[in-house]
């Protein structure tokens, strides 16, 4: 399927990634490339067929309701780009 | 800006308002929905983030089964239907209190679907009220945007706590029917024992969806969404406001913007929310880290056999049964405490042998000890601020209290003031009554002498008495129950006076 | 030139040499082959601190199989106290405060970790030249990509630095690299072995895995690793079998089923007529060859190819500049830290994935690409199924080609996705599967792709070690590359 600078636009946005208006075009260029390939996938009868979204059909792992994490919050913050007082800082948002 | 409204309510009878709510019940388990983190308020920031709830890479979410139980607990309770596969989604996006950049929510396939719930409103209205779906998914951490200059803090203490939304039907049609659902449904998740229902803390909260249409239309107006309302007052406040503010922009011919809106508490209005204005695209899909979750026939079963009874059924049976008024019977099942603790009162006292009130049945003692339970015993935990769980007065020593108004020692009166020594913590019934020397007089003897003492002491009261006056009868009363310092039996000095002011 | 597991454990219970001396002749090679750029990160001080504690258990006598034996970790595994960036400039001075099971469980067999090595950013690739840290060389021919993502611990192994490292596979990445290198490479079924700690690439894909000479030192990683983890929600209960005791299972009477599919026009003469000797060969030793077909095999690289980077856009989006990882310097707002650290933290290939993914789960394109690609899915699962009721093994080419040359496809990702062409199927079923020395294709060499139905790492170990007991393809070293 072709796509748009619009469109990429707005993916390149959902996605918080940076792509200068220059490059737009380029990028809707190579991203319909890779859409063609998914597109064969319109080729599949896949009438009544249910996805299969793990392997195995597994079933899930549960745990019990216990407390056993213990306080990392410094080890934590020390990963972080910016923190204060035991917090995680960013810029500035207003609701 | 605050948009001003002029002290005059729009004419409400042409258009009516469609209010569906998102209830946020904070699941009361000990540790996070999809990591092994406290959930416990309070704690200083970041401590109770482990390295899954601050989405270290590499890390994975293991969902708690307590949630998964709660959360079935709820469905069973409101008749929904417990779905034996259900799915966890993700849905996608930004936000720096969303560790992974994502939420792990339900989406296509929640746990509980189709439920109804039956609500009581003050004016005797009953609603019902359909529940669409109710789905696990964890809770977002905190942003302060306030702590610091120029930077918004975050806080993931909250991050993974396990939350249920409870999604109604936009059937209700006032912020009056709203809250009254609301606190159904805040009554019910406490009576469940799943939610602390503590909305200070944020533990039970609610987004509104409002519109509003033309009476006699059926297809619904364009709605904006409330978000993240903390109290009952609040929702009722903000639930007005926005149903005004549409009616007038929808009088004045402007059309209403789908969008979501801040309660703002200080000045009692809605606001747009800022920096959300992009279009939503959650794109939600399975999250391939959790297979399908399969809930069995047996697993149901097991909950079905720890459920407590309802809150509707014990308000039928306190009618049916016991013979309470409705009000009453509403009251006591407004909390699972308050009614537990009504009916050991009630047991205890029905222990203590067979009712001797006129009446001669068990509904007398009800009466007797829900008009306590209700009345001094809600006063005085009232008044000390604390909640039934924390009362200074246990079930067994109240209804040790009301047996002796059963049994006559003392007066419904007297009564008052030994419950209040007893909340005090003087001891017990029986210890304060002999202590204060309470036991009321029923020797007829003394209360012959002490009648005979106001009649030869009031000549001219005892002859208006006779020419007709028969109020007297109270001052007669008054001055006898002086004279025995208030501790006579009341009924029978009342037939004594009555017999010798005919007689003398 | 490192020997086997098997060859060095037998020295160091004889004492003919010492966990120390051995990491130490592993940091040596791997100095002396810093050309390949295998490694992203040696960790001499842990190494040797592990392995004087190695030689401790040696000399206590009860120490497992693995232990003293030097190896190296993919930069995908998170290792407490030691750097781990996925190949990436995100990550680059990410240290992480925890182990990953798969560490954790090799370091607790006292296997001895030399360092990190060198991947395609985040697994995305098929040639390791996707590194932030640079492309990884192949021993064989320095002008060629040793494969991909798992290209440095390939080369690794291929140039006698360790013998063995851990990989992750995700669409071939522990395969095609195993292949392009000459070594064994072994992906286990999906949920044998735990992604705690692991970073996700695609989630229901991910599988951790090894690669070293043969299939015997394999089924010896493989014993360590394998095995439930209550900290990932997909790790399977099911009991681990003994890999090791089974290697000695005879051929005789092994169907195999040889799918026609996997001999398409894209594979090189060279390369199929390699495998085809190897066929024929285990058809002598007793096997028989059954022609068997896949009919949607030709629907795995699309359907791969919206799945993967699907859950890629997802399971990228916690790297925000907020708590690890890239941050940009001076954000002006919220929305400017987002989308500079993110796009200066990753490279283009996974950008790429990230947008293609993104647009395959937005709205109105969720139904037909992904919903879709999830229903084609179950119908290639459902081909394996229909096999298996037939052979129990299925055999065809790891990669199409030998290994290419640096640059030759790294401008063409519709040339570099169509390398997975036989490995992506078998991740999107989750089944178990092993590339092995098969020949030379232009005095490069060849990969004999094994399948397996799911758990049946047992069978598959045993029919690759009797091939390699025919063979010698397995014991062949890259000349160059001391």
């Amino acid at each position: 399927m072709a796509i748009d600078s619009t469109t990429v636009r707005h993916i390149a946005r959902l996605a918080r990634l940076a792509i200068a208006e220059g490059e737009l075009a380029t990028v809707a260029v190579e991203l319909g490339r890779l859409l063609e390939l998914a597109d064969r996938l319109a080729a599949a009868d896949v009438a009544g067929i249910e996805p299969l979204a793990h392997p195995h059909d597994q079933a899930l792992g549960w745990r019990s309701d216990a407390v056993t994490e213990t306080d990392h919050a410094d080890a934590l913050l020390a990963l972080a780009g910016e923190a204060r007082g035991g917090f995680y800082l960013v810029p500035k948002v207003i609701e | 800006m605050s948009p001003a409204l002029s002290p005059q309510p729009p004419a409400l009878k042409s258009w009516q308002p469609v209010i569906g709510l998102e209830i946020h019940a904070q699941l009361n388990t000990a540790s996070k929905l999809f990591s092994g983190a406290s959930t416990a308020y309070g704690a200083e920031p970041n401590t109770h983030a482990s390295v899954v709830d601050v989405a270290l890479p590499g890390t994975l979410p293991v969902p708690n089964h307590a949630a998964l139980d709660k959360a079935i607990r709820f469905g069973l309770a409101v008749n929904a239907q417990i779905a034996r596969h259900s799915v966890f989604a993700r849905k996608n996006y930004f936000y720096p209190d969303l560790p992974k950049g994502y939420q792990i929510s339900q989406y296509e396939l929640p746990i509980v679907a189709n439920g109804r719930m039956r609500v009581q409103m003050d004016d005797g209205r009953v609603l019902d009220v359909e529940i669409q779906r109710a789905h696990l998914e964890e809770d977002a951490g905190k942003s302060l945007h306030d702590a610091f200059h120029a930077a918004t803090a975050i806080d993931l203490n909250r991050s993974g706590t396990p939350l249920l939304e409870i999604v109604s039907a936009p059937v209700l049609h006032s912020a009056a029917e709203a809250v009254a659902y609301m606190r159904t449904v805040h009554t019910l998740v406490r009576w469940l024992g799943i939610c602390d229902g503590n909305m200070q803390e944020g533990s039970f909260r609610c987004d509104a969806n409002v519109s509003v249409r033309p009476s006699g239309e059926s297809t619904l107006g364009t709605r904006t969404e409330i978000k993240n309302v903390n109290s009952f007052r609040f929702v009722e406040k903000a639930i007005e406001y926005e149903i005004e503010r549409q009616i007038r922009a929808l009088e004045n011919g402007e059309a209403i913007v789908q969008e979501t809106r801040l309660y703002d508490a200080a000045h009692h209005h809605t606001r747009p929310m800022r920096g959300k204005e992009d279009a939503h695209d959650y794109r939600y899909f399975p999250d391939p880290d959790l297979p399908p979750l399969t809930v069995t026939e047996a697993d149901i079963a097991a909950i079905v056999a720890q459920m407590p009874e309802l809150p509707d059924a014990r308000r039928a049976r306190y009618v049916a049964a016991l013979g309470l008024p409705d009000a009453d019977a509403v009251q006591l099942c407004s909390d699972k405490a308050t009614a537990d603790y009504f009916e050991a009162a009630l047991a205890a006292l029905s222990v203590a042998g067979a009712p001797r009130n006129e009446g001669g049945d068990s509904r007398a003692d009800a009466k007797l000890a829900a008009n306590w339970v209700l009345g001094e015993l809600a006063a005085a935990l009232n008044d000390a601020a604390i909640h039934i769980e924390a009362t200074r007065v246990s079930a067994a020593a109240l209804a040790h209290l009301l047996l002796r108004v059963r049994d006559g020692t003392i007066s419904g009166k007297i009564a008052k003031e030994v419950f209040a020594a007893m909340w005090s913590g003087e001891g017990d019934a029986d210890t304060i009554i002999a202590a204060r020397g309470l036991r009321q007089i029923s020797d007829s003897g003394a209360l012959e002498s002490a009648v005979d003492a106001v009649i030869a002491e009031f000549p001219k009261q005892l002859a208006d008495y006779r020419n007709g006056n028969e109020k007297l009868l109270q001052f007669f009363v008054g001055q006898a129950m002086k004279r025995l310092k208030g501790q006579a039996n009341p009924q029978q000095l009342n037939t004594l006076l009555r017999e010798k002011l005919r007689r003398a | 030139m490192s020997s086997s597991i098997a060859q060095q454990a037998q020295a160091l219970r004889a004492r003919a040499t010492s966990a120390v001396e051995l990491a130490r002749r592993a940091l040596e090679a791997a100095r002396a082959n810093e050309a390949l750029n295998a490694l992203i990160t040696r960790a001499d001080a842990t190494a040797l601190a592990a392995a004087e504690r190695a030689d401790a258990a040696l000399a206590r006598g009860a120490a497992a199989p693995l232990c003293g034996i030097p190896f190296v970790h993919k930069d995908i595994f998170c290792t407490n106290g030691i750097r781990t960036t996925c190949g990436s400039r995100m990550l680059e001075g990410f240290v992480p405060p925890y182990d990953a099971t798969v560490v954790e469980r090799l370091a607790g067999a006292g296997a001895v970790t030399i360092g990190k090595a060198n991947m395609d950013e985040f697994a995305m690739g098929s040639s390791n030249e996707n590194s932030h840290f640079g492309p990884v060389r192949n021993p064989w021919d320095a002008a060629r990509v040793p494969g991909g993502s798992s290209g440095g611990s390939a080369a690794a192994v291929a140039a006698g630095i360790v013998p063995f490292a851990t990989g992750t596979d995700t669409g071939g990445s522990i395969r095609q690299p195993a292949a392009f290198c000459g070594i064994t490479g072994l992906k286990p079924t999906y949920g044998r072995v735990s992604r705690w700690g692991m970073i996700a690439f695609a989630s229901s894909l991910d599988c951790g895995g090894v690669l070293a000479r043969s299939a015997e030192d394999c089924a010896h990683v493989l014993a360590a690793i394998a095995g439930h983890d209550p900290r990932d929600a997909t790790s399977m209960q099911r009991p681990v079998d003994d890999y090791v005791a089974s290697l000695s299972t005879a051929l005789h009477g092994l169907r195999i089923g040889v799918a026609r599919e996997y001999f398409g026009a894209g594979v090189e003469d060279g390369v199929g007529s390699a495998v085809r000797e190897a066929l024929a060969q285990l058809e002598k030793r007793g096997a028989v060859l059954v022609d068997i077909s896949l009919p949607h095999a030709q629907l795995a690289i699309p359907a791969y190819y919206v799945i993967a980077p699907s859950e890629a856009s997802s399971n990228l989006a916690r790297y925000d500049g907020v708590r690890f990882g890239h941050r940009c310097a001076d954000p002006a707002s919220l929305e400017d830290l987002y989308s500079r650290s993110r796009s200066e933290g990753f490279g283009a290939e996974v950008k790429r994935r990230i947008l293609i993914g993104t647009y395959a789960l937005s709205a109105g394109y969720y139904d037909a690409y992904y919903l879709r690609a999830q229903r084609v899915r179950r119908l290639i699962a459902n081909d394996f199924a229909e096999a298996f009721k037939h052979v129990d093994l299925i055999a065809g080419p790891t990669a199409p080609t030998v290994a290419f040359k640096l640059g030759e496809k790294s401008s063409d990702p519709l040339a570099m996705y169509a390398a997975d062409v036989n490995t992506v199927a078998v991740n999107l079923a989750g089944l178990p599967a092993i590339s092995v020395p098969a020949g030379f294709s232009a005095g490069l060499p060849v990969g004999l792709q094994l399948i397996a139905p799911a758990f049946a790492e047992a069978r598959l170990l045993a029919a690759a070690h009797e091939f390699q007991q025919l063979t010698d393809w397995h014991q062949r070293t890259p000349g160059g590359a001391q």
